[in-house]
């Protein structure tokens, strides 16, 4: 492992093939990456990716798939020149017993990544929690059809909201 | 609305709060009739359970009205009478579907905080820390209800709150705790604790086929209501006796079947210096649990038997007679209640005639007098065993 890697893994309680293409496409990407915004898919494997970046506005980036096994393997990279350098491999295994499939995500981000990654780091040291709490939106997605919120995290799990969270009261109006 | 909120230590205040909304599809919302103070709502109030912030609405036994309903909600409508359990469970993971709902894998937002203490994540609770997910509680006027296509259970028959409400949590708790013991007929059990779920222990051991129940507190109020309420066969007060000379005695030196700790993480002890020890080191977070009554279950049980435990702890125990559970071949159990599990059945139960959970509620109170409820129950004064509140 990198020194800049990230790594966790998660098991998802539904079949694998359902598993790989809700990652697989790409227009789900931002309903679980939390720094992602939004997700253009430019077709042939390529994807423009608009997240908060660490001056807290806006970065486009484009993406391309280095990898891509059907049921088994997602990996990607930014395209060279990038303001964001970035890549990861995400794989998909069978649970033994049938018990759903096992997810198992890698990140690579040597320099930017934002201050939800140095937010991360802090609170974990190598900012494996922002990986984590990535698997875990993705898990209740497949498994409960949404992200599930709280008053005290109303964005959903956020390793980065801990240390600041509301009250659990109702929100505002 | 109107909500007892957590302000620190020993500090609770009802204030006013904005009215829950819907925030996922599955969510509802209900108008809440009833709701009460918990046994391990006082952990709460004593500062003892990590994550707490100024501001949270405590409060996880409740029932209602429903008044709004999420989009993915099917089963409930607009009007309809619920008892919500206590753990908040999403239905679809692998826990949930071997039912093991307070063990929920998706409900509780802030699983990363359980993880730091616990090592993984339970279920999300209402209004009991961040740690468990930072989600208000049912002290209050209304309450948001998530997962509500899974969790409440529809009151149709008119039957009263008081006879419902504890399906949220106490009865059921106090069942499990029973239910964990594998009782064979003609079984002893020895329950530590005459609080709520205590006697729900014991009336619930009774029903699963013991033959005798031995009741073990220091207030004699509470044992008095364990036998003639609950139905215990045998009292040990514990300021008078040795719980464990007295149970050698009773059992003429087997011990008992099964031991249910109902007590949890602020036991007291008979002998001071052993309070003092437990108590120090509690208060100086070298351990955040005083386990003299887990000790004692586990000192005192038959060999081959089962310590059930339903009393809450939080974290770290000292002094765990791990010998004795390893080399006499004791099976622990424990957990969070899975409300989801045993709602239906006890319904059933309680429209049968066989119990009537309110025979524990000594105190009804407006939920704006929820601060001196507090001060009542913690305190034991004027006879107090449950303190239910109406907002």
């Amino acid at each position: 492992m990198s020194p800049n890697e990230s790594r966790a893994a998660i098991t998802v309680n539904r079949p694998v093939a359902e598993v790989f293409a809700f990652w697989h496409d790409v227009q789900n990407l931002p309903r679980f990456l939390e720094q992602l915004q939004s997700v253009r898919d430019l077709g042939a494997g390529r994807s423009r990716w608009r997240q908060t970046g660490e001056s807290g506005a806006a970065i486009e980036f484009d993406v391309e798939l280095t990898a891509q096994e059907i049921n088994e393997r997602v990996a990607w990279r930014s395209r060279e020149g990038s303001e964001i350098e970035s890549s990861g491999e995400v794989t998909f295994t069978a649970a033994p017993g049938g018990r759903g499939t096992e997810v198992r995500a890698a990140v690579q981000q040597p320099k930017g990544g934002g201050l939800a990654a140095a937010a991360a780091a802090v609170l974990d040291g190598d900012g494996s929690h922002q990986v984590r709490d990535d698997l875990r939106r993705f898990k209740q997605l497949l498994e409960t059809g949404e992200v599930v919120r709280s008053e005290a995290s109303p964005e959903g799990t956020s390793a980065r909201n801990l240390a600041s969270q509301r009250p659990a009261q109702p929100l505002p109006a | 609305m109107r909500a007892n909120c957590w302000m620190g230590k020993q500090n609770v205040e009802v204030v006013d709060v904005p009215d829950p909304k819907i925030l996922n599809s599955r969510d509802a919302i209900v108008k809440i009739s009833s709701t009460a103070i918990c046994g391990s709502d006082l952990h709460l109030y004593n500062g003892l359970v990590p994550t707490m912030k100024k501001g949270d609405v405590l409060g996880h036994e409740f029932m209602g009205e429903v008044v709004e309903v999420g989009e993915r909600v099917g089963n409930l409508r607009v009007g309809d009478r619920v008892v919500v359990p206590f753990p908040i469970a999403c239905g679809a993971c692998q826990a949930c579907e071997r039912g093991q709902y307070s063990v929920c894998e998706n409900s509780n937002p802030n699983a990363p905080l359980a993880e730091k203490l616990l090592g993984r994540s339970p279920s999300g609770i209402f209004g009991y820390s961040h740690m468990l997910g930072g989600y208000p509680g049912g002290q209050a006027e209304y309450a948001r209800v998530p997962f509500a296509d899974v969790g409440p259970i529809k009151i149709e028959n008119g039957l009263p709150d008081e006879s419902v409400l504890f399906l949220s949590d106490i009865f059921p708790t106090g069942y499990m705790g029973a239910d964990m013991c594998d009782i064979s007929p003609g079984d002893v059990v020895a329950v530590w604790g005459a609080g709520p779920v205590g006697q729900f222990a014991i009336a619930s051991a009774l029903l699963l086929g013991a033959e005798q129940v031995i009741a073990i507190d220091r207030f004699d109020y509470r044992l008095r209501i364990a036998t003639e309420r609950a139905g215990a066969t045998h009292v040990i007060n514990y300021e008078q006796t040795s719980t464990l000379e007295a149970l050698e005695e009773l059992t003429a030196g087997r011990g008992p079947d099964a031991c249910i700790d109902a007590v949890g993480m602020e036991a007291h002890h008979h002998i001071s210096a052993l309070h003092a020890y437990d108590r120090i080191k509690q208060v100086t977070k070298a351990e955040t649990d005083r386990p003299h009554a887990l000790r004692e279950a586990i000192l005192a049980c038959r060999n081959g038997g089962v310590v059930s435990v339903v009393g809450v702890y939080a974290g770290l125990v000292d002094k765990f007679p791990m010998g004795a559970v390893m080399n006499r071949s004791l099976r622990l159990r424990a957990g969070q209640c899975h409300v989801h599990r045993y709602l239906r059945p006890l319904l059933e139960r309680i429209q049968g005639g066989e119990i009537d959970p309110s025979f524990v509620i000594t105190h009804r109170i407006p939920l704006n007098d929820a601060p001196l409820g507090f001060d009542t129950f913690l305190n034991k004064e004027d006879g107090c065993l449950k303190v239910i509140m109406n907002p």
